[in-house]
């Protein structure tokens, strides 16, 4: 076939960017090689396992299974946002460290973005309701009951409310 | 990169009609979960697609002029889920498709989709079936509506005419059935998230104005059979019936003449009997206590 391309205008992280992609890229690939944003991660590219997780529009997808067409006009958001200035971790990221909710972390910026959604929504969500919103991705190595804590720790941290565990 | 051998975007419903009448052979992608999926793992690898994922007039949940809810077919789970026209008139449904893969899942995943791939284990299809929805078509001919039951000709082919330039436009439930009318949905999977169903059984009732009488029971599964399907002979029994434990025990036993599960590496036909006529009684418990009656 010839190959096919088309402009995709799309902001970015905060910024508005603009490149030509193949038709054919999905929005893990525009991300990660047009843009350089590793923290979206390669893991099953079937939709299963969360690794390549970002917020489009303030909602949760998973950019394996998105056409990277589609990103046209929409507002998207990586891992590579929460960093300050110098460099500093946002307040999730160092949940996850103090909680020992990272080993490898292949999974971990799938989740963070999941966990970014969640803790937007400005909510106080049960154990059960996160485990539910965080069901869409898979760790190999720490388990899932770190990660959770991380969660629900920055979750309470954010209403100004005490942690009841 | 997709191994795809071209794409088409459609921005309306008049752009996907001339589209799929110049490239009658090309898929139609809207969500993409499951064709992009099925395209990664080489079963439609190499072939044109069609994506109507842009056209956002096909989003949204409304009620429409002759008061039928009308459910854009590029809606995805999770905004039929939040919706409030959804959560006050047809709430099954929204809590039926929050039980769809995963949240990110549910955030692509879209009925029309859910509805078009012809599955009989999609989590929407078996409460679309037990709520009597019309399937509204667009093609070259203007548009067509139908029941969703006629909609399901067999395992993966529903009645779209491709020769027509049709695709899907909306779902419709008419107001005679969802006034006054409750239901609860049970997936049976063997874990919580990112799991097919094995059985799906969706109950709804219309209780007399005292509570005292069930007017009318509707009650579909997927996974029963090759498509979705209605069990007529338990509606039978549970319908001008007072709501009583005798009753859940007869409905229950009642969908036994109807479904047809068969083996499968998920379970066994034996098993989808056994746990059909546990999720009928559960179901319809439930459906009853809330549509606010009680179980004599």
């Amino acid at each position: 076939m010839s190959v096919q391309y088309k402009v995709v205008r799309c902001n970015i992280n905060g910024k508005d960017v603009e490149r030509v992609v193949d038709v054919r890229a999905s929005l893990t690939d525009m991300l990660r090689n047009d843009y350089h944003l590793t923290s979206v991660k390669k893991g099953c590219e079937v939709g299963e396992c969360g690794a390549c997780n970002v917020l489009i529009d303030g909602e949760c997808f998973n950019s394996c299974i998105y056409l990277a067409v589609w990103a046209e006009g929409k507002h998207i958001r990586t891992l590579e946002s929460l960093l300050g200035p110098d460099g500093e971790l946002s307040d999730i990221q160092q949940a996850f460290v103090d909680e020992a909710a990272i080993q490898c972390g292949f999974c971990t910026p799938g989740f963070i973005m999941t966990a970014v959604e969640i803790l937007e929504a400005g909510k106080l969500y049960s154990d059960d309701e996160l485990r539910k919103l965080l069901s869409g991705h898979l760790c190999r190595c720490t388990g899932y009951e770190n990660i959770l804590r991380a969660v629900k720790k920055t979750m309470y941290r954010r209403l100004g409310k005490e942690i009841d565990f | 990169m997709y191994d795809m051998k071209a794409l088409y975007e459609a921005l309306s419903v008049e752009e996907a009609i001339a589209l799929r009448l110049a490239h009658p052979e090309a898929q139609i992608i809207a969500g993409g979960s499951d064709v992009l999926v099925q395209m990664r793992e080489g079963k439609r690898a190499g072939k044109e697609l069609i994506s109507i994922y842009r056209i956002d007039a096909l989003r949204g949940v409304t009620i429409d002029e002759e008061e039928n809810i009308r459910i854009g077919s590029l809606t995805s789970f999770s905004h039929i889920t939040k919706d409030p026209i959804i959560q006050r008139y047809c709430n099954v449904l929204g809590e039926a498709v929050d039980q769809v893969g995963s949240p990110q899942i549910r955030n692509i995943g879209t009925i029309g989709g859910n509805t078009c791939n012809g599955v009989t284990s999609a989590d929407s299809a078996s409460t679309l079936h037990a709520w009597e929805a019309i399937v509204e078509l667009a093609g070259k001919n203007g548009v067509r509506r139908l029941p969703i039951h006629d909609f399901y000709i067999k395992a993966g082919t529903v009645d779209i005419r491709a020769e027509e330039g049709e695709i899907q436009t909306a779902i419709l439930i008419p107001k005679a059935s969802y006034e006054n009318c409750y239901g609860h949905y049970i997936k049976y999977g063997l874990r919580n998230a990112m799991e097919i169903a094995t059985l799906g059984c969706s109950v709804n009732v219309r209780l007399s104005p005292d509570k005292s009488t069930i007017e009318r029971c509707r009650i579909a599964y997927g996974v029963a059979g090759p498509v979705p399907m209605r069990v007529p002979t338990a509606e039978a029994v549970a319908n001008g019936a007072k709501p009583t434990e005798a009753l859940l025990e007869a409905f229950g036993n009642a969908v036994i003449e109807d479904i047809n599960p068969r083996d499968s590496w998920r379970a066994s036909k034996a098993f989808r009997q056994h746990i059909a006529v546990e999720m009928a009684k559960r179901a319809l418990r439930e459906s009853i206590i809330k549509a606010g009656g009680e179980l004599a």
